[in-house]
This record gives structure tokens, C-alpha cells and sequence, in this order.
């Protein structure tokens, strides 16, 4: 039996739909089973991705075995602009697509990232030199600040002061644009 | 020609350099980070054309660098070689399978001596990988730093202040970092101690692999231990984190080494010897058996109880008898059985060699 949908290759799924009540016979090859979305049970070994994705779990691929009706599809789903990589695909394959998904996707990341990092999800470590810019001299200033507050805290004022004073001269710095500090 | 070099040799150049520190337990340290660039797409879903510029961005890059030594490093491309010539690479560590079997426009450029590896359009732009004999982290991640630091001048990385350099797979965001050492832990296996230990790294956030990394089984009781997050810790916590857990790890495999040889040393020395005998005078050798009995002889080494063999022969033959490479010494395909006996061949052929090579 031919697919029905493409009328060329051989239909390996065969199946009933019930969709609002009415009964529909459907007969699909491989491809356009998958590219409708519909899934052969068993036929996909489970990947490090698919338990990837298991762990990014979003909301409207969860329960998809191909008899959800078409209607009830997520309105709006975050996209990328730049490489047009959906959230959902990323979800699937568990890759970005590039650079700026991180920012699409950004209001998803931190749980995402907190589940595959122990917790974490901001950087720490080594920061480019070329590019970098500011970033080192900020995070300098913000360990600075850091240090300040538990220096005051314990009333350790002399070193306070000599911590006020390197944020200052690092805010001048930057300020008159000098980066390398 | 260099093709036929990184092919035709089972051990890299750079692990006959003499032994590296507590190399008796540890047999090589690996630093690996994972780059991209920023305008380009990343390599799983980039268009062909893409996947082609960023080759010849990175490659014409990389290229021009001179290590220590003064040599450059060489490139192959994946589209240029035949799927044993990969497998081989695979075999050696030199390449990932992802690479060798999935990349687009892939490629890797290598040291001469091997201890640097830089894949381009594996899943990430660049992943540069160094290697060390022994156990040498800090030593590791200090070139690595550098090799970046060279590379960043040169290529503009995607890299974002909250979450670092940004990679393809989120779990390797951050410093894409993964610091690697290989283990050889004969006895935490056969004292059944390392069925104790395991949990314990894993959960002080570090991974335990067999040979051939993700999904491997160990074989030759030698392990791959190496850090799973990337994110949230500087790449100096990180390798003195997976240090410590290491320093750990030899002490225990010391301990049990000495328990042994005080508890039962007429067993050792039978187990030892026995294998040895084995490897000199089999005819038919699978590969499973191979590894184990490489495994004892290496350990017989470390014992000091098979003397004028180097250690490396289990690096070495470990290689060599893997199904890539013999098919590439017999110059032609070859059945399971057919594999058996020329691995059995070759083994007692090194052996011999190793034996003159001392008189």
C-alpha cells in the first residue's frame, strides 16, 4: 500500500485516528509519518538527546504521540531570530542553533541550565581578553562590592575603606575608558 | 604522507617522550574546549555553505600557529578519507566518532607528535584538545589557556558575560571545559572496591567512562574520569576539584596494590605471568580477552615483577588491536575470526620485538 500522503513510498504506519468524534483510516510512510508528527511505537531507540530534550521537557511536545488534534498547537512558541530555530526543535534535539538562541530562549535557560550544571547557571571562569572588554574589570567590581559589604559586616573599617577606594578607581577607569585595569 | 604517520603507528608520539607523573595509575591527561564563532551558525543545523566557511576561516587560522617546538599543525579533512582511515583516528583518540561519522565539512588539524588536536565543525566550531602523559591537570589547562588565548586573538568567540562561551549542547556552556585523566585501576577492580568509589564521584559531580568515553564499557580496567558541569565554577576549581578526587583515587588503587601483593603475591604472580605467557603464545586472541590479559601484564610491570617491558605496550597494543587498526595492517577487510588470529600475531610480534629491543 502506497503512503497516503506522498503517494510514492511504501506506507509502514497504519492506523486509526478518532479526531472529534469521526473515525479516520491512516496509512503513512516513514517520512511523512514523522514529518506529521506522528511516531511508529518502538521505532526510535531512545539517544542521549531524547534524554536531553526528556530533561528540557517542554510543555507542548510532552504527551505528543500523534493523536493530538491539530488545533490545540502552542500559539506562540520563542523562535530565533537569526538562525530561526524553534524552541521546540531545540527541545527535541537538545542543540542550540546558534549565538543568539541563548538569548530567544533566555527566559527558559536558567531551569534548563540549573538541571545540567549541579545548580549553576552563570558563568565563573575565563573570559576572553580581546573581546571581553568590560566584563573582567565588572566582575573584579563586583567581587569588590562583595567583600566590601562582609568588611563592613564585621566592622573591619580600614580594610572597607581600601576596598571603597579600588571600586572608585576602577569606576574612574572605566568611565575614561580605560579597560585593561 | 603525514596521513600515513597518524595512521600507521598505534601510539602517539607524545607518549614515548619517557613516563609522566604517577603514570604507574594514571596513563594520560586531556583538556578539552569546546569554541564557536560568532557569526556563524553552529555546525548541527548550519546550511553546507556555512559549514564550508567556517572550515576555511578556522583551518586558515589555525594553520599559522607555531608550537613550542616549531612546527605547525597538519590538516585532514573527513570528506578526504576512507571510513577505516577515520576509524583508526577514532581509535587513537585523535578524532570523536561524531566527527569521523556525522560532521559536515569537518576536519582536524594535529601536532606532529599528536598532543594537540583541534577538531573543527565537530558539533561546536572548534574543540581543541591537548594531551599529556601522566597525570598533569594544571599543566594541562595552562597550555589549553594558551592555545585559547592564541586562537581568541584571531577568531571572535560567541561568548556572553552570564553565561560564557556558548556552545552547541547546553551541557557544555560555560568554560566548555572537559578535563579528562585515564586510569588504569587493576586492583580497586579486583579488590571489588570501585563499585564503592564510583558513587561517590558521581556525585561530587564528576563522570566515569570507559576508554572510548560516553556509552563505552571499561575495558582493560582503564577508566575515564572527568568532570560533568561546566557552568558556575572557574576552570581552576574545576580541575582542582577533579585533582583531588584523582590524588584520591591512586592513593586507593596504591593501597590496594600493596594489600595484594602482601595478601596473595604467589596469586598475582600466577595471574601476572599466566597472561603474559598467554599473550606470547596464543594463536587466536579476541578482544575482550586482549585487553584483560594487557591489563595484567601492564600491571605485572608496575609490580616490578615483569621487568625490561615498557608500560606503554598496553597503551600500545591496546590500540593496535582494535578492529580499525588491524584492518588497516592487513590492507584488507576481515572477518571476527580472521581478527582473532591476526591480533593474536601481532601481539606476540610486539612482544618478541620489546624482548630484543632489551637484550
Amino acid at each position: 500500500m502506497l503512503c497516503q500522503e506522498c503517494q510514492t513510498r511504501q506506507a509502514a504506519l497504519h492506523f486509526t485516528k478518532i479526531i472529534n468524534g469521526k473515525k479516520a483510516e491512516m496509512h503513512l510512510c516513514d517520512k511523512c509519518a514523522r514529518n506529521k508528527g506522528e511516531q511508529i511505537p518502538g521505532s526510535n531507540s531512545y539517544s542521549i538527546h531524547e534524554l536531553l530534550s526528556g530533561l528540557l521537557n517542554v510543555e507542548h511536545i510532552s504527551g505528543n504521540n500523534g493523536f493530538k488534534p491539530q488545533e490545540t498547537e502552542e500559539p506562540r512558541q520563542p523562535v530565533c531570530d537569526r538562525c530561526g530555530l524553534t524552541y521546540e526543535r531545540f527541545a527535541k534535539t537538545g542543540r542550540f542553533g546558534c549565538a543568539r538562541c541563548y538569548q530567544a530562549f533566555e527566559t527558559k535557560l536558567d531551569s534548563i541550565l540549573k538541571r545540567a550544571h549541579s545548580g549553576n547557571h552563570r558563568h565563573t571562569g575565563k573570559i576572553p581578553k580581546r573581546t571581553g572588554g568590560n566584563m573582567k574589570v565588572q566582575r573584579e567590581m563586583e567581587e569588590l562590592r562583595e567583600d566590601l559589604r562582609t568588611s563592613i559586616e564585621q566592622e573591619e573599617f580600614e580594610e572597607a575603606a581600601r576596598l571603597r577606594d579600588h571600586i572608585r578607581e576602577l569606576e574612574r577607569k572605566m568611565q575614561s575608558g580605560e579597560e585593561d585595569a | 604522507m603525514s596521513l600515513q604517520r597518524f595512521i600507521s603507528e598505534a601510539i602517539s608520539p607524545w607518549m614515548k617522550s619517557g613516563p609522566g607523573p604517577d603514570s604507574d595509575i594514571v596513563l594520560s591527561t586531556r583538556i578539552r574546549l569546546a569554541r564557536n564563532m560568532e557569526q556563524y551558525p553552529f555546525p548541527v543545523f548550519a546550511p553546507p555553505e556555512m559549514a564550508e566557511a567556517v572550515l576555511n576561516d578556522t583551518a586558515a587560522e589555525f594553520s599559522s600557529i607555531r608550537l613550542q617546538t616549531g612546527s605547525s599543525l597538519e590538516r585532514l579533512n573527513m570528506d578526504d578519507l576512507n571510513s577505516n582511515e577515520k576509524r583508526v583516528l577514532v581509535e587513537k583518540h585523535l578524532i570523536s566518532p561524531y566527527l569521523a561519522e556525522r560532521s559536515q565539512s569537518g576536519a582536524v588539524m594535529l601536532s606532529p607528535d599528536e598532543s594537540v588536536s583541534i577538531m573543527l565543525n565537530e558539533e561546536d566550531h572548534i574543540r581543541m584538545q591537548t594531551l599529556f602523559r601522566g597525570f598533569q591537570l594544571s599543566e594541562g589547562l595552562d597550555f589549553s589557556n594558551k592555545l585559547d588565548d592564541w586562537t581568541e586573538e584571531k577568531i571572535t568567540y560567541a561568548f556572553d558575560e552570564k553565561r560564557g562561551y556558548l556552545t552547541s549542547c547546553p551541557t557544555n556552556v560555560g568554560t566548555g571545559m572537559r578535563a579528562s585523566v585515564m586510569m588504569h585501576l587493576p586492583a580497586l577492580v579486583m579488590t571489588r572496591q570501585l563499585n564503592r568509589i564510583l558513587p561517590a564521584i558521581h556525585q561530587l559531580g564528576l563522570v566515569v567512562r570507559g576508554i572510548y568515553g560516553e556509552g563505552s564499557e571499561a575495558q582493560g580496567n582503564l577508566f575515564q574520569i572527568s568532570n560533568q558541569m561546566t557552568l558556575g565554577k572557574p576552570e581552576e576549581d574545576i580541575v582542582e576539584d577533579l585533582k583531588g578526587v584523582v590524588t584520591q583515587i591512586i592513593r586507593q588503587e596504591r593501597m590496594a596494590r600493596d594489600a595484594l601483593m602482601r595478601s596473595s603475591r604467589t596469586y598475582m604472580e600466577d595471574k601476572v605471568f599466566r597472561s603474559f605467557g598467554i599473550l606470547k603464545n596464543s594463536r587466536i586472541m579476541e578482544s575482550k580477552e586482549a585487553t584483560e590479559r594487557l591489563s595484567d601484564v601492564r600491571l605485572g610491570i608496575d609490580l616490578d615483577l615483569i621487568k625490561g617491558i615498557s608500560g606503554n605496550i598496553l597503551n600500545e597494543l591496546m590500540i593496535l588491536t582494535q578492529p580499525g587498526f588491524l584492518r588497516q595492517y592487513a590492507e584488507k577487510e576481515l572477518r571476527a575470526d580472521e581478527r582473532d588470529v591476526r591480533r593474536a600475531a601481532l601481539i606476540r610480534e610486539r612482544m618478541e620485538l620489546e624482548k630484543q629491543s632489551d637484550e
